[in-house]
């Protein structure tokens, strides 16, 4: 069993001061094992603040980050599956399921993680999953009113991975759950 | 003469002494052991001679003490069993007297007196009173200090105190309370005259050989605050009073401040409070030398800690107006004291403020009086240099923030501000670090502009450069620094939007002057602010229907000032940001229907793109989000989203590289048939992208060829493929399964051409396409019937 959290379009400084105190009592140290960032963190310390959560960081570069190093995509195993992740402001239209799984097709992976819509979605499609995290702050969007901060939590086990999303509505956080088998390893 | 020789020649003293010492002790036990108490008596005596001795410094003379005081406990065990086995103390008492020399007969009556105490056969309080009166007999101040330091510890436990078991009809509490201030005189006199001592030119050596003796003396006062008869009404009527009248009369520095601290720390917290105006009002009597700011910081000190331990003794504080006594003490002290330097001014006012807000937290304006005095104090001195001093009005100006958590408060004290001005420029920066920390760490929301203002102004070091001066600052620090007044301007909010564009017009006026290394940071937050507002204002008109608005505060007008801001980031010129912002305002402004404001906008950021992206990467990635923003914008008229879907395609296809050209102008394709909106599904110029990426595509292969190289125009077919694939399905008729089929031939041919060399992500995204073409068939349906004629 491997825990991984998916986050992003944290948007610090420039549309949010910090991770709501709720989300970061819970993402303690020492409970993850792999950091999926979609991107627009968008300054160092937020780079710094996660790598205190886990070390096993994956970032790709949203359209604010300042830090230049980060990839366009990326692709990394985890367990039986194979997982892409991306920021999502390169594909177009945004947000466009069609359009994520055209991406998911050319990284040929069975999971793929976008964000840049700052609007929480899990699909299952074809033979995988597209999952959006959200913004993990809530911040404004041009493209989502009223967005909830919300994170994922990928419970990944064999060939079976349950997503956990965590939304912050009214002050409480509320927890979903979403089911995937993977039926043949490719 | 103390110490008069070198520190070799002391050691031989010492020595000598210690073996004086041994010798006659070993005697003395001889005749303990064998129950001879005129030989014990001798002997002991003299191994008592050898603290006669005037060549060592008090370190040593404590050594040599300390080693008669542990003999002269088995000389009292041997008393005490001499009187069990009928020796009479009263017998023992006048024995011992017979000591030839005076100083080996006092320690003997101590050491007999404090058996005499314990048998209970005289009133303990005359045999104290005897014993301290008789010890006058020693004057010389060494001899005499660790004389009586014997006398108070073996008299320590036999005290007539309220409960103890030599408490009796003629033993009271007020009969300790006098013998122990009696012994604390007489050795403060003694210690305070050992300064006399000897020639002057080692009066510093004197000095710190005095100190170290102070505890001596000290020692009595703790006795003193363990009595437990001495009650308030005894401490406040003899015991404090008493005390005092030494330690005013002593007129020694160094006595005064030992003391003086010593009565501090060693009595109770409410004994002080009830005394306050009595020890404050000895602090004048003081010499000048004295340092009095460190002994009322830590009366203050204490007292504040007490008013923190419970609520419920605040109203004592109240009731002997206890703010009102300090302030006024500490005016007079620093007006006595000229020389006072200003770190010792701050400490004290530091001192008060800290008091003030554990006991009256409530009053704010206690809080801005000590402020303004500090003010006025420090004005005469001018901009701080002393480092002492700044650490000082760092923790003075941080007390009220973390006392109240709450920079509300802090906005109030009109003097607050006049104090930060003292402050050199790397501490203010420290200051209103931690000011906007503390707004941080208690999510604090400013909610207006007055307030906004006030605060602006004391993070001002932050905000601007101020003038002269231009120490380099590292660039981590000032990213930090910047982003956390980024981060500042989240937390200013009102629900009102007049209020609200009053702060972001008040946080505007402020940054705009930062200079263009803190623009880039400073201005998105503020534009997301606005565009935060933009929305609100938007979900109200909504909301509101047709009731009229208020015309102040219009969309329309926060779209004007976001424009000036964004213009102040594109001279930096920051173009990547700008455009990026630019386009946000865009989708804003659509989201508004505003029209002409979107396209301004948007002609902004082509502008921003033609004149300053240079870079090949940096127009790749802009180019996208053109797209993509503008695919999601709908207030366009016919003929305005013809100019900018135009141009767009222009530049799409202008990329540098030939790859990203292809992309480009594919994922155009997309301007030209929007899923939700009927009046944009234009077919042929969807088509008419797709082959144009297509024969970009076929130009790469055949550089390629050319090249011999291997080549990505594979990967660019099989995402065209795709791209068909998605119109295909969303029914747009251009897109015929001959041409799908062909595509597809293409590609087979191309991957199993000799030219190129084989791509695993091609195949594996070649595959993955195939598969997806098998999924859409096994749906069946009309998706299935649609997809059925294509030939994997």
């Amino acid at each position: 069993m491997v825990l991984v959290l998916a986050l992003g379009d944290l948007h610090i400084s420039h549309r949010a001061p910090d991770l709501p105190p709720k989300f970061k009592s819970m993402l303690v140290p020492g409970k993850i094992q792999h950091i999926i960032c979609t991107g627009n963190l968008c300054i160092k310390e937020i780079h710094d603040y996660l790598r205190t959560i886990c070390p096993d960081l994956h970032i790709t570069r949203g359209e604010y980050d300042e830090e230049t190093r980060y990839p366009e995509t990326k692709t990394l195993t985890i367990g039986q599956f194979k997982i892409g992740i991306c920021h999502g402001h390169q594909v177009i239209p945004s947000g466009d399921l069609d359009s994520l799984a055209m991406l998911q097709r050319q990284l040929d992976v069975d999971i793929l993680v976008t964000g840049h819509t700052h609007q929480f979605t899990a699909y299952k499609h074809e033979a995988g999953v597209v999952i959006n995290p959200g913004s993990a702050t809530g911040a404004y969007s041009s493209i989502t009113y009223d967005v909830n901060p919300s994170f994922v939590l990928m419970d990944i086990d064999a060939l079976r991975v349950v997503v956990y999303v965590y939304e912050l509505i009214d002050g409480e956080v509320k927890v979903d759950k979403i089911d995937f088998k993977k039926t043949t390893t490719t | 003469m103390i110490g008069d020789g070198g520190v070799d020649e002391e050691e031989k003293y010492l020595a000598a002494g210690i073996a004086g010492l041994q010798q006659n002790a070993f005697y003395m036990h001889r005749a303990l052991d064998s129950n001879n108490l005129k030989d014990a008596l001798k002997y002991s005596a003299q191994m008592l001679s050898e603290l006669r001795t005037s060549r060592l410094s008090p370190h040593k003379y404590y050594e040599l003490y300390m080693r008669a005081f542990d003999e002269l406990r088995k000389l009292e065990m041997f008393f005490r069993e001499e009187t069990k086995r009928g020796c009479s103390t009263i017998e023992l008492y006048e024995l011992v007297q017979h000591a030839g020399n005076i100083l080996p007969r006092l320690y003997l009556l101590c050491t007999v007196g404090s058996v005499y105490i314990r048998s209970k056969e005289a009133p303990a309080k005359d045999v104290l009173k005897d014993l301290v009166e008789m010890c006058r007999g020693i004057q010389h101040p060494l001899r005499g200090l660790f004389l009586r330091s014997y006398l108070s510890q073996v008299s320590r436990d036999k005290l007539p105190d309220i409960g103890s078991e030599y408490e009796g009809d003629a033993d009271t509490v007020s009969d300790a309370v006098e013998f122990v201030l009696q012994n604390f005189t007489e050795m403060n006199k003694l210690w305070v005259r050992m300064q006399h001592q000897g020639p002057a030119r080692e009066k510093e050596k004197r000095e710190k050989e005095r100190s170290e003796l102070r505890d001596l003396v000290g020692k009595n006062l703790h006795v003193l605050g363990q009595i437990e008869g001495v009650d308030l009404d005894l401490y406040k009527d003899i015991v404090l009073p008493r005390i005092l009248e030494q330690v005013v009369n002593c007129k020694d520095e160094l006595a005064q401040y030992y003391l003086m601290d010593c009565i501090i720390q060693v009595f109770p917290d409410d004994y002080h409070l009830q005394t306050l105006e009595t020890i404050l009002g000895a602090c004048p009597q003081l010499q000048p030398s004295v340092d009095i700011k460190t002994i009322l910081s830590r009366l203050m000190e204490r007292l504040s800690n007490y008013a923190a331990s419970s609520a419920e003794v605040l109203p004592e504080f109240f009731q002997v107006e206890a703010f009102a006594k300090l302030n006024s003490a500490i005016g007079k002290v620093i007006e006595a004291q000229v020389d006072m330097p200003i770190d010792g001014v701050v400490t004290l006012y530091s001192s008060l403020l800290t008091f003030t807000l554990h006991v009256h937290h409530d009053r704010l304006d206690y809080v801005d009086q000590i402020l303004g005095a500090c003010v006025g104090k420090l004005s005469v001195v001018g901009k701080l240099e002393d480092s002492k001093a700044t650490k000082q009005i760092v923790a003075l100006l941080s007390a009220p923030l973390e006392k109240y958590n709450d920079i509300d408060t802090a906005l109030k004290l009109t003097n607050y501000p006049r104090v930060l001005e003292f402050l050199d420029q790397g501490t203010n920066k420290v200051m209103a670090n931690v000011i906007i920390q503390t707004i941080m760490k208690n999510k604090t929301c400013i909610s207006s502009a007055d307030k906004v203002e006030a605060l602006f102004e004391l993070i001002k070091g932050l905000i601007k450069d101020l003038d002269g001066n231009l120490d380099e600052v590292d660039d981590e620090d000032f990213n930090e620094e910047q982003n956390a007044v980024a981060r500042l301007i989240q937390m200013l909010y009102n629900d009102d939007p007049k209020e609200m564009l009053k702060i972001i017009c008040t946080v505007k006026k402020h940054i705009m002057v930062g200079g263009a290394k803190r623009l880039p940071f400073t201005v998105p937050p503020l534009i997301f602010c606005s565009l935060k507002l933009v929305r609100r204002l938007q979900s109200q008109e909504e909301n509101a229907g047709e009731e009229e608005e208020d015309a102040s505060v219009t969309p329309k007008k926060i779209f004007q000032i976001l424009n000036q801001m964004i213009e102040a980031l594109s001279v930096i010129p920051v173009p990547e940001l700008a455009l990026r912002l630019y386009l946000q305002c865009a989708e804003a402004a659509n989201d508004c229907d505003l029209e002409p404001v979107a396209y301004e906008f948007f002609t902004q950021a082509y502008i921003l793109y033609e004149e300053e992206i240079s870079d090949s990467k940096a127009q790749v990635t802009a180019i996208h989000l053109i797209i993509g923003s503008l695919q999601r914008l709908h207030v366009f008229g016919v003929e305005n989203r013809d100019t900018l879907t135009h141009k767009a395609t222009g530049y799409s296809a202008k990329l540098l590289k030939k790859p990203e050209q292809c992309r480009a102008v594919y994922a155009c394709s997309h301007l030209f048939w929007v899923d939700d909106q009927d009046s944009i599904k234009d077919g042929e110029r969807v088509m008419f992208c797709l082959k144009r990426a297509l024969r970009i595509a076929n130009a790469v292969q055949q550089m390629a060829t050319a090249t011999r190289g291997s080549s990505g125009s594979v990967m660019l077919f099989i995402e065209i493929l795709n791209k068909y694939l998605y119109f295909f399905e969303k029914g747009n008729p251009q897109v015929t399964v001959a041409s799908i089929q062909g595509l597809i031939e293409l590609i087979t041919t191309e991957m199993q051409s000799d030219n190129t060399t084989s791509d695993p992500a091609a195949d594996a995204f070649f595959a993955s396409t195939m598969r997806y073409i098998q999924f859409q068939k096994d749906k069946g349906g009309a998706v299935g019937e649609k997809y059925e004629p294509i030939k994997t």
